[in-house]
């Protein structure tokens, strides 16, 4: 014990282990109360229900919160990325006037408050254009926020990628054009996968912005929020938290392989987790 | 192709630029503009007047809630810093120095997993925990450590440093891990080789090193949680309450969206000046260290 | 030799480095030419303005007399090897060395038999299926070679490399690069940095300092009569020892040389051109040597001590300190059977003969 203690840092590493169970702590509490048969989110547990996940399906109102949810989701993940594999390639590759403040212009987000992107866009859109909420509106919002963690993973794609690739396909005869579907693409595509499953599950856990902006369909987590407010219904929302959470956990894991094996397809090492 | 026939190499990143700049100026920096512009304007029922008038930002300065509630939040979040920096420092430091290089990203990776699973829901089971009838007190309680629930974790202010801390304990940590570990090992060799002990190298070398990660922690700490409605609305009870529920307030239920402009501006402002105080501080002290 | 590239006044600035300043030379067909000279200077750019992935600021490139001003990089009758090699680590061998073939009309098996004949002669026989990244260094040297030759350029690019390579390695595939060269008989153009690979390798060596050509020759002639101080120091070793020059009868040269006295030099020992004046008087290492017991002058001779001695196995290197020389000269002996090695503090006896040297004016 004492052994394994100086080798990982002693003390250090207890603290280590107790920190990272008060981050997971809500986390592990979240199936306890969904499988718990009881309306009252509390202790003493009362025995195992499946009763409240099967509850789920019976509402209309979720069904199209979820719809709504990953349209939203899917448009603004694509849409980040998009915006962020044009930010991540200006970035790395070319020297431009204004490079400094447009990038970071497009990073801010990352340290705005979201309630502040939410009042903005809100301002411009029904104050201003005078135009109705829907969620396109959350879409846009969700973007914004969404492509500065796109620009971070995508710029570590492109750090990684040889810029003599695609000198060298060019070099044996291929365009521009072709050079980017058969070079860099295959080559980034771990980062572009994991730039598309960050900004998912961002835009589908995200709820600031999507309270100021949605339309008359709310997003889950806007559901959610509604449904806070009712004591009896919150083991159902126990239940449907435990399904998004183990969906968030997936799609990050995945994610996770994605970039190490775009590491190691580039034949980098390892140095750390996203951003 | 850093540069080749036809574009330069300007007008090529210039291009590619293009779309992800026009769109953070149009979704972002004009409408920061615009809220900035509807601060000075005022609201008349239904009728927004645009004359322009220092109206919301006199009523904003001698409104004592408004003030309590600034002035409260900028408390909050300082404390929310100040202890998620703290907490986070031996952690960044544990896994930069003492786990395996080929564990070091697994350790990223699980620390990370929790700030991308809804907040939503984390913020409320927050509430569940330190609840009077909570996880914590029943378990305080069943072991004896206690003979009645606490009172003082929830719906105050504790419970919201607290619920922020957990939610951006990630934010805080990777900067100051990915500093500690662009710290090149020899420089640790050499201080102790120069005949420093473990604590003054610590001091006097790595702490300044990775000092720009404390820094970019503090900020990235600090500068969102001011915004944060959800968790005082859910944890902090009424004397939790933070400036960023009143600007939803004023938005969303009020319908006063200048004067809910005023208040954006004033805590942006408010929390930028200290920002800046405190890169300003800390580069002070880091020359004078240095 | 039938030039196949010309470059006049090639000039190159990136903001306001002027990194290339006025390059003129002609390349032949079929020639090993080798770009040399020390980091920074350009050479890199150079290469690249010629396989079109830099733009000239001003002055012209011609290949087999086309302006390439408008041709862009594809569209180019050269092929290029990357410092990093640039292997496609997401394809196999053979993948990558048939990369170029996607637009050409062969059929399939007339490539696959294309990329077996380049796997060949690059010595990859049999190992088309291998997953680039699992490749050694070396390996995919040779896959880069392939993959460029196979598409049969004007002009083969190499940019350092075998840089990246051991030492036993790297003598190896020069040896390999020459022999290659010859075979296919196509203009190779190396860029290095190690004058050594440029002296055994190339037809003909264009020194270059500073953005500009110092000296364009054959290894032989740069290495003998280097036009300047800089190149003949950059080239192999070159003792340097100051002196004064006076032309005398319209033919030859009287010097007076600092640590070895008088003496007359032909006009061929001024590649650098000659004014009567103070200067410098360069002598390689092998032209001088150490005189043992009982040996008989056959060159002049000047009276020194043995500053330093460094023993290389085959040969032995001596500093010598003359009286009168500001600097100590190097002396290369061969380590011949029964031949002794002097020890430090010793005194020597140096041979030189005049017509060895080399004179630059300052
Ligand atoms: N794309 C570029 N932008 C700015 N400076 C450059 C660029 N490419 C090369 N340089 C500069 O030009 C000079 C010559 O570089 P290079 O041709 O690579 O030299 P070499 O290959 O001889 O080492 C160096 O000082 C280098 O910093
Ligand atoms: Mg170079």
């Amino acid at each position: 014990m004492s052994g394994w203690l100086s080798k990982r840092g002693g003390w250090l590493g207890v603290y280590a282990v107790v920190y990272l169970v008060f981050l997971y702590a809500p986390i592990f509490l979240l199936p306890t109360f969904a499988f718990n048969d009881s309306t009252v989110i509390a202790f003493p547990l009362q025995g195992f229900t499946t009763e409240w996940f099967s509850g789920l399906s019976g509402v209309p109102a979720l069904t199209g919160a979820v719809k709504t949810s990953l349209l939203i989701a899917v448009t603004s993940a694509l849409l980040a990325t998009t915006l962020g594999l044009c930010a991540a390639r200006a970035g790395v590759r070319y020297r431009f006037p204004g490079k400094g403040p447009i990038m970071g212009l497009i990073m801010v987000p990352l340290v705005l408050p979201e309630i502040i992107v939410g009042v903005s866009l809100l301002v411009v859109i029904v104050s201003i254009l005078g135009l109705p909420l829907s969620s396109w509106t959350v879409i846009l919002g969700h973007t914004l926020i969404c492509t500065p963690f796109a620009v971070a993973i995508l710029n570590a794609s492109y750090q990684s990628l040889d810029t003599s690739l695609e000198e060298a396909a060019i070099d044996l005869g291929e365009t521009p054009v072709s050079t980017f579907r058969l070079i860099t693409l295959p080559l980034i595509m771990p980062g572009i996968i994991a730039s598309l499953l960050i900004s998912f599950t961002i835009s589908l856990d995200e709820f600031i912005i999507a309270f100021f902006l949605t339309g008359a369909e709310p997003t889950l987590p806007v559901y959610i929020w509604s449904q806070l407010r009712f004591p009896q219904k919150l083991p159902i929302v126990m239940a449907l938290g435990t399904i998004l959470v183990a969906a968030s956990i997936v799609m990050l894991t995945l994610a996770e392989i994605m970039r190490r094996r775009g590491l190691k397809k580039a034949g980098k090492k390892d140095t750390g987790g996203f951003l | 192709m850093s540069a080749g026939q036809g574009l330069s190499e300007a007008k090529k990143g210039l291009l590619l630029a293009a779309p992800p700049g026009l769109y953070a100026i149009l979704l972002l920096a004009v409408p920061l503009g615009a809220v900035l512009l509807l601060s000075f304007w005022s609201q008349d029922f239904l009728t927004l007047d645009r004359t322009f008038t220092l109206k919301n930002y006199r009523e904003a300065f001698s409104e004592p809630l408004y003030m309590l509630l600034l002035g409260r939040s900028l408390l909050i979040s300082g404390a929310v810093t100040l202890v998620t920096v703290l907490l986070a420092f031996p952690i960044a430091y544990f896994v930069s120095f003492h786990v395996r290089p080929e564990r070091k990203s697994l350790w990223i990776f699980l620390i990370t997993i929790p700030f991308w699973t809804s907040y939503l829901i984390r913020v409320f089971l927050w509430k569940v925990i330190l609840g009077y009838n909570g996880v914590l007190n029943t378990a305080l309680l069943g072991v004896g450590f206690i003979d009645e629930p606490l009172t003082f974790i929830l719906y105050n202010a504790n419970a919201v440093v607290i619920t922020l801390a957990h939610a951006f304990a990630p934010f805080a940590i990777l900067p100051i891990f990915v500093a500690l570990e662009k710290i090149d090992r020899s420089l640790l060799e050499a201080s102790r080789d120069l005949g420093e002990g473990t604590v003054r190298t610590f001091t006097r070398v790595t702490l300044p090193l990775a000092m720009p990660g404390v820094v970019a922690a503090i900020l990235i700490v600090f500068i969102p949680t001011i915004g944060d409605y959800v968790t005082p609305d859910l944890v902090g009870g009424p004397n939790g309450l933070m400036i960023a529920n009143m600007i939803q307030t004023q938005f969303l239920k009020l319908n006063n969206a200048p004067m809910g402009a005023a208040l954006a501006v004033i805590a942006m402002v408010s929390v930028s000046v200290i920002s800046l105080l405190i890169v300003l501080v800390t580069m002070r002290w880091s020359r004078r260290g240095a | 030799m039938k030039p196949l590239i010309t470059l006049s006044g090639l000039h190159k600035s990136f903001g306001d480095v002027e990194v290339l300043k006025g390059i003129e030379a002609e390349i032949g067909e079929g020639e090993f030419f080798s770009l040399l000279g020390p980091s920074g200077c350009g050479k890199t750019t150079l290469l690249r303005i010629i396989a079109g992935f830099e733009t000239p600021t001003s002055g012209v490139l011609s290949i087999d007399g086309r302006d390439m001003s408008t041709v862009p990089a594809n569209k180019r009758p050269t092929n290029m090897v990357f410092q990093s090699y640039a292997v496609f680590p997401h394809l196999s061998v053979a993948q990558n060395v048939g990369f170029g073939l996607r637009r050409s009309e062969l059929s399939k098996v007339e490539k696959a038999k294309k990329i077996e004949e380049a796997l060949g002669m690059v010595g990859l026989a049999g190992l088309g299926g291998r997953a680039a990244h699992a490749l050694s260094g070396g390996q995919r040297q040779r896959v880069a070679l392939a993959r460029a030759l196979i598409l049969e350029p004007k002009v083969l690019l190499l940019d350092e490399p075998l840089s990246a390579l051991d030492k036993k390695l790297r003598e190896q595939m020069q040896s390999e690069l020459r022999r290659l060269q010859r075979q296919v008989g196509i203009t190779f153009i190396l860029v290095t940095h190690d004058q050594e690979e440029a002296l055994i390798m190339s037809d003909r060596i264009a020194v270059m300092f500073d953005g500009q050509i110092a000296q364009l020759a054959p290894p032989q002639e740069l290495y003998r009569r280097p036009v300047s101080r800089r190149v003949g120091d950059f080239i192999g070793v070159m003792n340097f020892l100051p002196a004064e020059a006076r032309l005398e009868e319209g033919r030859d040269i009287a010097v007076e040389i600092a640590g070895l006295g008088r003496t007359v030099l032909e006009q061929e020992q001024c590649p650098a051109g000659f004014v009567n004046g103070r200067g410098a008087v360069g002598v390689r290492p092998e032209s001088l040597s150490v005189l043992f017991d009982g040996e008989q002058a056959r060159g002049e001779v000047a009276e020194g001590e043995v500053a330093e001695v460094i023993y290389y196995g085959d040969m032995t290197y001596y500093e010598i300190a003359l009286p009168g020389a500001p600097e100590r000269l190097t002396v290369s002996m061969k380590n011949r059977a029964g031949r002794p090695v002097l020890e430090r503090g010793a005194a020597a006896r140096l041979e030189w003969d005049a017509s060895s040297l080399i004179y630059f004016p300052s």
